[in-house]
C-alpha cells in the first residue's frame, strides 16, 4: 500500500512516535498525520476506528418500501447506480440482521405502528433515513386526515433526504453521510451513541389505533410540535 | 359507441314497464358531459339492477365504478311571485297620493316572497355501468339514503356485480354508507377501529397541524389558531 516513489520519511512519522517519558500518555495525533503515516505504510489505528470503518462499510439496509420511493430505493440497488459499491447491497428481509431502515415513501397512519414495530425488532446499532418529502413531513399529503406527518414523530432520525421521490444519487449521498455519521461516533465519553448506553432504551413505544387519530399522536420524547409564533 | 345504447330516459321508460310500483327518475347533469343518470327506489334497486344486467339491449355486465357523495343538510331559499290585493289603508294612502277619488276595482300587486326551506341531507351512492359485450356506457345509477344520521343502509349491488365489493367498502368506510346484503361489509382504509367518516363535509380531523412556511387559506386559519399572533411590542414566545 506504500507509495515507493515518496521521497522522505515525512515530519509525522517522528512526531507520532510515542512519548518517552511518562509513556501513559499518547500524543495526538490529527487525522491528517494518520493519513499520511499510511501512505507511508504506517497503519495506525484506534479500535475505535477500526469499529466504526467496518460498520459504515457495512450498513444492511432492510428490505422495506413504502410507495415510489421504494422504486428510487430499488433503483439505486440495481446495477446502473449499485448501492453495493457502499458495502449497503445486502437487503436483508428480516429486521433482525438490519442495521438501516430506510422509510421509503408515505407513511399513512395505518402503517406506523408496523413501521415502529420494525424498527423496535431491529437490533442496535440501527440507523433510520427518512427517504423523501413523506417520510418527512407528509409531503403533499401533510394536509390529510390520513397520513403520519413525517416518521420522525414516533422513531429517531438520522439522515433526512429530500425530495419527491428522491433520486438514487441523491440516496446515496444519504448513505455516504450516514456513513460520515458513524464514522464520526465515539465508543465512550459523553456523546457515545444510543446503542452503547445503558440509560437510552432501543425500543419505542408502538402507537395505538385510536377511535379518531393514532394514540398517542406522537411520541414526546421524539419530537415536539415546533414552537414558532407568527410575527404578522 | 354510446349513439346505439338507449338513452336515460329510454331506459327509464321500459324500467317503469317492467317494475311499474317502483320510482325511476332521471337525473340531469347541465354539465357539457351531459351524463344524466338514473336514481333509482332503493327498495327495488337489487331487481332493477339484475334486469340491467341481464337485458339483451343493454347488458351492463361490469360495474367500473362506485363513489359516494354527502349532501348536507342546507338551507334553500326560493323566490315565489304572487298577486295580492292591496290592504284597505295601504290602498288609501296609495291612491290618496297619487290620484284622488275612490277607485272602483280592487287594487292588487305582485309582491315576492321567499320562502326558507330545510332541504334535508342524504348520502348517495353513484354506480358506473358498462358492456364489454355489446361495448357501450356508462349507464349511472344513482342511490340516496333517507338521511345522514340513521337511515344510512343501501341494498348492496355486489351480488350483482362482483366488482363492487372493495369500492362499496371504501364509501362504507368514508361516508358510512351501510351495505345490505354486503358479504364482507369492513373498513378497507382505516383501521377498524376508526369511528369517523372522512369524505363527509361536517368531518372533523384530528388538530395535528404543524408549522410550515407558507400558509395559505384553511391552512392559515389553523397555523393562526396555533400560533397566536404575539401582541404588539411583546417579544416572540419561547420555543419550547
Amino acid at each position: 500500500m506504500s507509495d515507493a516513489a515518496a521521497p522522505t520519511p515525512s515530519e509525522a512519522a517522528h512526531r507520532a512516535q510515542p512519548a518517552p517519558a511518562g509513556g501513559a500518555h499518547l500524543p495526538e495525533i490529527s487525522p491528517a498525520e494518520r493519513d499520511e503515516l499510511r501512505r507511508q505504510g504506517i497503519l495506525l489505528t484506534s479500535l475505535e476506528e477500526l469499529y466504526n470503518w467496518g460498520r459504515s462499510n457495512s450498513v444492511w439496509p432492510l428490505q422495506f418500501g413504502l410507495a415510489c420511493c421504494a422504486i428510487e430505493m430499488i433503483a439505486a440497488s440495481m446495477a446502473r447506480f449499485d448501492i453495493s459499491r457502499f458495502g449497503s447491497e445486502v437487503f436483508r428481509p428480516s429486521p433482525r440482521q438490519a442495521d438501516l431502515l430506510i422509510v421509503s415513501g408515505t407513511v399513512t397512519k395505518k402503517m406506523a405502528p408496523q413501521v415502529v414495530r420494525l424498527w423496535n425488532q431491529m437490533p442496535e446499532p440501527k440507523y433510520c433515513i427518512a427517504m423523501g418529502a413523506c417520510a418527512i413531513s407528509g409531503g403533499p399529503f401533510k394536509q390529510g386526515y390520513n397520513v403520519l406527518k413525517g416518521i420522525d414523530r414516533f422513531i429517531p432520525v438520522d439522515i433526512y433526504i429530500p425530495g419527491c421521490p428522491p433520486r438514487p444519487e441523491a440516496l446515496l449521498h444519504g448513505l455516504i453521510e450516514l456513513q460520515k455519521k458513524i464514522r464520526g461516533q465515539t465508543l465512550s465519553g459523553p456523546a457515545t451513541p444510543r446503542h452503547l448506553r445503558a440509560d437510552t432504551a432501543c425500543t419505542y413505544p408502538v402507537p395505538e389505533f385510536g377511535e379518531h387519530d393514532l394514540l398517542p399522536p406522537n411520541n414526546p420524547e421524539v419530537w415536539q410540535p415546533p414552537g414558532l409564533a407568527r410575527t404578522e | 359507441m354510446t349513439s346505439a345504447m338507449e338513452s336515460p330516459e329510454q331506459i327509464r321508460g321500459r324500467l317503469l314497464t317492467r317494475f311499474p310500483d317502483a320510482a325511476v327518475a332521471v337525473v340531469a347533469n347541465p354539465g357539457p358531459a351531459a351524463q344524466h343518470s338514473l336514481l333509482l327506489d332503493p327498495t327495488r334497486a337489487v331487481e332493477i339492477a339484475a334486469f340491467l344486467r341481464d337485458d339483451p339491449a343493454l347488458r351492463l355486465d361490469f360495474c367500473s365504478n362506485v363513489t359516494g357523495l354527502d349532501w348536507p343538510e342546507r338551507e334553500v331559499i326560493e323566490t315565489i311571485k304572487k298577486t295580492v290585493p292591496l290592504s284597505p289603508v295601504t290602498g288609501a294612502a296609495a291612491a290618496g297620493a297619487t290620484a284622488p277619488g275612490p277607485s272602483a276595482e280592487p287594487a292588487t300587486k305582485i309582491v315576492e316572497e321567499k320562502i326558507k326551506r330545510l332541504q334535508p341531507g342524504c348520502l348517495e351512492v353513484v354506480y358506473h355501468l358498462y358492456s364489454m359485450a355489446l361495448k357501450h356506457g356508462p349507464v349511472i345509477l344513482r342511490l340516496r339514503t333517507g338521511n345522514r344520521a340513521d337511515q344510512v343502509s343501501l341494498p348492496s349491488l355486489t351480488p350483482i356485480w362482483r366488482s363492487c365489493e372493495f369500492q362499496e367498502r371504501e364509501v362504507f368506510d368514508l361516508f358510512g354508507v351501510v351495505f345490505r346484503g354486503h358479504p364482507d361489509l369492513r373498513r378497507i382504509l382505516m383501521w377498524d377501529e376508526f369511528r369517523d367518516h372522512p369524505m363527509r363535509k361536517d368531518y372533523v380531523e384530528p388538530d395535528d397541524y404543524e408549522w410550515e412556511p407558507t400558509p395559505h387559506e384553511a391552512v392559515l386559519a389553523k397555523a393562526r389558531a396555533h400560533y397566536p399572533t404575539p401582541a404588539p411590542g411583546a417579544p416572540a414566545a419561547p420555543a419550547p
